[in-house]
């Protein structure tokens, strides 16, 4: 590798990092101006806007209601998803790869398109505003990585401890809760991670089928299409916070698979 | 175990995933494609893109969405190459800092990121008051409401879709090949045209087809960046179902947007192999 060369692709890269990188960071600086408005670098630093966060019933109200379906979609993605990743790695049934492609297609399904569809079929199921509507569609965005996550760890699993397990007189029942579940679980985690994030982040569909109770991205997204509302900033910032540390959480998740599948 | 009782376990291991498709993923995508055929006064018909077809206004939103999702997907690939081709070459430690770069913002929310361009973006925001501190320019830069901005931001968001893919094509190829084209008298930019580059397209064509792809049905930094000067497919779905209520012309669209992307997938999978992008 030539000296010059590598020199220009270190600077690019520094520079790609840099993009990747300014947004958050100048939204958290900022987040913390004491003007009125956000401004860079703020010429006074206070709290206000997380004081206004906090002590403001709607923002309140939409992240209460954010975390309530988050948790509801964690434990029916990743129940569902569990499942299903099961039959679709172990059972000899036809047809498993059509089955697959269609759990995992909603990745790559444009969110606007099955939103509308949501919003029309909801209104006549008279779901628009309801907890139960928003769950089962986050729940089907969300599936597709728990299954993928679940299905990664599944793939590597010796084989010969559940035929063990069996041989030993378990019923699949006990095999898959004293055997599987015990060394799945890191997959599992991974993949609920996964599904509370998409649903708290969720924005599209939450658009269209939230009604009058927003949850925390419809709320963020209504202060900043119509006003560039700075408590958005101190909102983004505890966003980013909280994200780091489930990013942190998975990857410690990850490092116990690979302790628990030998590395494979 | 009898193929009859794997057919019951698979049943129940699967079913309850395969009904809540049905009934939340499936059934709405198919009313969307009752509604764009159903819509005409003579019944079902293909009416609705008729309409879609024959306005100007229409082809040029389709022809912008195509644009843009074009410039953003190059600008990725440009961008993401020599990130994916430092990753491959720095110790464990430099790995994971970058690492943590590229995967962070996937993890923030897209209207987080979005907020951030715009305040960046502003005809007063910071980008526009640094340049005029440096008086590199007098008047602020029109960032923001035009295909620009647009094309920043998506950029911004959709970026470390292209460079994981890139990442694992260029760690699988053998080093030892290019320490062979080396001795064999290749410099770098040889090498890199003749070795690197063309064992690094299925790597390439993977993160063009999840930039692109998501481009194509972008809504939210769209509408954010570009406001109402730069209306998007997915924006003229919204617009007709929520402020025209013409349920027709925007399932149309909306079955358009859900072929194309349909198609490009499908066609990629024939082509390179889907199962490049799960792993």
């Amino acid at each position: 590798m030539g000296e010059r060369t590598s020199w220009l692709v270190w600077v690019v890269t520094g520079l790609v990092m840099a993009f990747l990188a300014a947004p958050s960071l100048l939204v958290i600086a900022m987040s913390f101006s004491g003007g009125r408005f956000l401004e860079f670098p703020p010429r006074t630093l206070s709290v206000r806007w997380y004081e206004a966060y906090w002590s403001s019933a709607a923002w309140w109200n939409a992240t209460v209601r954010s975390l309530q379906i988050g948790v509801m979609v964690t434990v029916l993605a990743t129940t569902l998803g569990t499942l299903a990743s099961v039959a679709l790695v172990r059972l000899a049934v036809p047809g498993k790869s059509v089955l697959r492609a269609l759990i995992v297609s909603p990745i790559v399904v444009p969110t606007i398109v099955l939103s509308i569809g949501l919003y029309n079929v909801y209104a006549r199921w008279r779901l628009i505003g309801s907890a139960a509507g928003l769950v089962l569609a986050h729940t089907v965005l969300a599936l597709p990585f728990v299954v993928l996550n679940v299905s990664a760890v599944l793939y590597k699993l010796d084989r010969s401890l559940e035929r063990a397990a069996r041989s030993l007189g378990a019923g699949p029942l006990r095999t898959f809760t004293t055997v599987m579940l015990p060394l799945l679980w890191p997959g599992i985690a991974s993949g609920a991670i996964f599904a509370f994030l998409i649903s708290f982040d969720e924005i599209v569909v939450a658009m269209f089928v939230s009604g009058s109770t927003p949850t925390l991205p419809k709320l963020m997204f209504d202060g900043i299409r119509y006003e560039l509302n700075p408590v958005v900033a101190a909102v983004s910032s505890q966003l980013i916070a909280v994200t780091t540390l489930a990013l942190l959480a998975s990857a410690w998740l990850r490092r116990r698979t690979e302790r628990i599948t030998g590395g494979a | 175990m009898s193929p009859r009782s794997t057919w019951r376990q698979a049943g129940l291991l699967v079913g309850p995933a395969l009904l809540l498709l049905a009934a939340v993923y499936l059934y709405p995508l198919g009313r969307l494609f009752v509604l764009s055929v159903g819509g005409g006064p003579g019944g079902a018909g293909l009416e609705a893109y008729r309409r879609l077809a024959e306005s100007s206004v229409y082809v040029d939103v389709l022809l912008r969405t195509t644009r843009i999702s074009v410039v953003v997907t190059l600008v990725c690939l440009l961008a993401a190459y020599p990130v994916a081709y430092v990753m491959t070459r720095v110790g464990p430690a430099w790995f994971r800092v970058l690492m943590v770069f590229v995967l962070l913002p996937l993890w923030t929310s897209i209207l987080v990121r979005t907020y951030a361009w715009m305040v960046l973006l502003q005809a007063n925001g910071v980008l526009n008051n640094v340049l005029r501190w440096l008086r590199v320019i007098d008047e602020p830069l029109r960032l923001m409401y035009n295909e620009t901005g647009v094309v920043i931001g998506m950029a911004q968001v959709l970026l470390p879709f292209a460079i994981l893919p890139l990442y694992a094509s260029l760690r699988s190829i053998d080093p030892r090949l290019s320490r062979a084209a080396q001795s064999m008298g290749a410099g770098p930019w040889r090498r890199f045209y003749s070795l690197t580059l063309p064992l690094s397209m299925p790597g390439m064509a993977t993160a063009a087809l999840l930039v692109f792809v998501q481009g194509l049905g972008f809504f939210i930094t769209p509408a954010l960046l570009g406001g109402s000067r730069v209306i998007t497919l997915a924006m003229v779905i919204e617009t007709q179902v929520v402020d025209l209520l013409d349920w027709s012309l925007a399932s149309a669209a909306a079955m358009v947007l859900l072929v194309l992307t349909a198609a490009l997938v499908v066609g990629f999978d024939r082509l390179v192999g889907l199962d490049r992008v799960w792993a």
